[in-house]
């Protein structure tokens, strides 16, 4: 029971510290973060993994195999368009 | 003895676990700056890809095979799209990655409840069934959603006959067939957990086809979260806290931008999904005569008056010392970014102080609009964000609207009761001049007349926006050497 408490405490303090930072990040970029929090969403590729740590039958080898490519997809399509999109952001300085 | 170790074990995953939630927050921290929010994004992958080794070392891999042929499919996928796609359809291709992890989500959580290696206590079950509902909603919902956003479905709202009711209707569905699974035997539960994704798909099909073209940023927005919260609770399923905080982070995050984009639009996000239909109907009603009135007379479009409207623009613009540019989702449809760009950077050369002024919802999705600029080359300092430019368009010589409507319509605060009366607007209309380059006088999104095109300070150059831009880039040089 005390292990449910504190997942639930991870998931609120999470939720708190989320708003905190995300609240304090100027609409400039919006679109960017939205694609680096839509990457780190398919975290759900953790889950998918853990499923391979028990013996599958065929169905849940199928399953989760799908669940593992399209959690990849999201992973390294996010992170690596919200890279392009960051490195066309360039301010004064870097252009003088 | 025994206990005590166990207990400091214990302690060490907790630590390890926090440490790497630390390194995830230091990431998103960096995106506070628009110079090293290059490094947060690194940083927060680099979380992610601790994470993911920590799960491998503590879980272990029982079929590596298929795991690492899944992982290898999914990257080259994901890397291949991500390199091609164009800036504009960033937000479809946001939408479809959204997509994608609803759909992992629901697998994941189905292939948990229906295991039988080891049991799920309540609240993991519990937790599986609503990832089944919220995985399969983000798939459907985001996949309508990158279908309008890619313009291969109509961006107008489709309402089905008693759409409202269809959707209470399938929620209640979803909250018994949910029920139900509990208290019967694992063999039918399977089935019903099928019907719980599938009444899920059918959930974010009814909510999404509702929403239209510019309200795009508060559905794209919302799956943001949902997909959060989808991938927190498989968190809870196999009561990882990684995945719980990772999960948590970005379910605040979206919701946050829903609430921005909500703002922005004056618009309840009750509203957005269940749209009073009464209201818009009668604000059509109330601007069309008006709208018609305006058509009839751009439709002679004398050329002479083209020409003299032209003239007008390029002296105004000349006489300028200030000039603040307002770019909407109209400048990318007609592809024109590099030609305004090239304007402002002519003004610019002239000695004008020339600005943008992004408002939030320009574009289809939250701060679309700053990519596509900064794409076209626009530093990041000149991309002005509605609070901050307001104030200067009083000092301002000349604001240059171009593809843009709703979002400096003087009825949102002029008149009552129109879908856009209480949305804050770029204040255009208080500048000298305004130049508006749009492709029509017919309103916006919305379906409202815009005041500001019937205003004496107001200077209107129809048609081809990238056209628009080139000509007076042209009428500026033609005098200025």
């Amino acid at each position: 029971m005390s292990n449910l408490i504190l997942l639930v405490v991870v998931f609120l303090g999470s939720f708190v510290i989320g708003y905190l930072l995300i609240s304090r990040i100027p609409p400039l970029l919006h679109t960017p973060l939205m694609s680096m929090t839509n990457a780190i969403s398919a975290v759900t590729i953790l889950a998918a993994l853990a499923v391979f740590s028990f013996p599958t039958t065929p169905m849940e080898k199928v399953l989760g195999g799908i669940a593992i490519i399209t959690a990849t997809f999201n992973v390294v399509g996010g992170f690596v368009i919200t890279d392009r999109m960051l490195k066309l952001f360039k301010g004064k300085k870097q252009r003088a | 003895m025994i206990f005590r170790t166990r207990e400091s074990i214990h302690i060490m995953t907790l630590l390890i676990d926090f440490s790497v939630i630390a390194v995830l927050i230091l990431g998103i921290r960096q995106f506070r700056e628009p110079g090293r929010a290059k490094y947060g994004n690194l940083t927060a992958a680099f979380a992610l890809f601790l994470a993911f080794i920590l799960v491998l070392y503590r879980n272990g891999i029982v079929d590596v095979g298929t795991v690492m042929v899944s992982l290898l499919a999914g990257a080259v996928a994901g890397y291949a799209l991500a390199r091609r796609v164009d800036m504009i359809q960033v937000p479809s291709m946001v939408a479809f990655q959204h997509g994608a992890g609803g759909v992992a989500a629901f697998l994941v959580s189905l292939v948990e409840l229906t295991r039988t290696t080891h049991l799920l206590n309540q609240v993991s079950e519990i937790s599986g069934v609503l990832g089944l509902a919220i995985g399969s909603l983000t798939f459907s919902g985001s996949m309508i959603a990158s279908a309008k956003l890619a313009g291969r479905m109509r961006q107008t709202p489709q309402v089905l006959p008693f759409h409202s009711f269809l959707v209470l209707i399938n929620a209640a569905a979803l909250v018994a067939i949910g029920a139900a699974a509990f208290f019967v035997p694992a063999g039918v539960a399977f089935s019903l957990y099928i019907i719980e994704i599938i009444l899920g798909a059918c959930f974010g099909v009814l909510l999404a086809i509702r929403i239209g073209g510019a309200d795009m940023p508060v559905l794209i927005s919302s799956l943001n979260a949902t997909a959060g919260l989808a991938a927190a609770l498989c968190g809870m399923v196999i009561e990882s806290r990684l995945l719980i905080a990772f999960g948590a982070t970005v379910a605040a995050s979206g919701s946050i931008l829903t609430c921005v984009m909500c703002k922005a639009m004056n618009r309840h996000l009750a509203r957005v999904i269940f749209p009073r239909s009464i209201p818009r109907q009668a604000a059509l009603e109330t601007t069309l005569p008006a709208v018609q009135a305006m058509r009839t007379e751009a439709e002679p479009a004398d050329s002479n008056k083209d020409m003299s409207d032209m003239n007008e623009a390029v002296a105004a613009l000349r006489a300028a010392t200030t000039v603040i540019i307002i770019p909407g989702y109209g400048m990318a449809l007609a592809k024109a970014q590099q030609e305004v760009v090239a304007l402002a950077t002519e003004l610019a050369v002239m000695g004008k102080n020339v600005k943008y002024a992004i408002h939030p919802v320009a574009g289809r999705m939250p701060g679309h609009m700053n990519v596509l600029l900064a794409e076209a080359d626009v530093e990041y300092e000149d991309l002005l964000e509605m609070e901050v430019v307001n104030p200067l368009f009083a000092d301002t010589d000349v604001a240059l609207v171009v593809g843009a409507c709703d979002v400096v319509n003087p009825a949102a605060i002029a008149s009552e009761g129109t879908p856009i009366s209480g949305m804050p607007i770029l204040l255009a209309q208080d500048a000298s001049h305004i130049i508006v380059c749009n492709f029509d006088k017919n309103p916006g999104y919305s379906g409202v007349a815009n005041p500001l095109y019937e205003n004496n300070k107001t200077i209107m150059i129809l048609g081809d926006a990238r056209e628009t831009a080139t000509n007076l880039v042209a009428g500026l040089q033609d005098n200025w050497h």
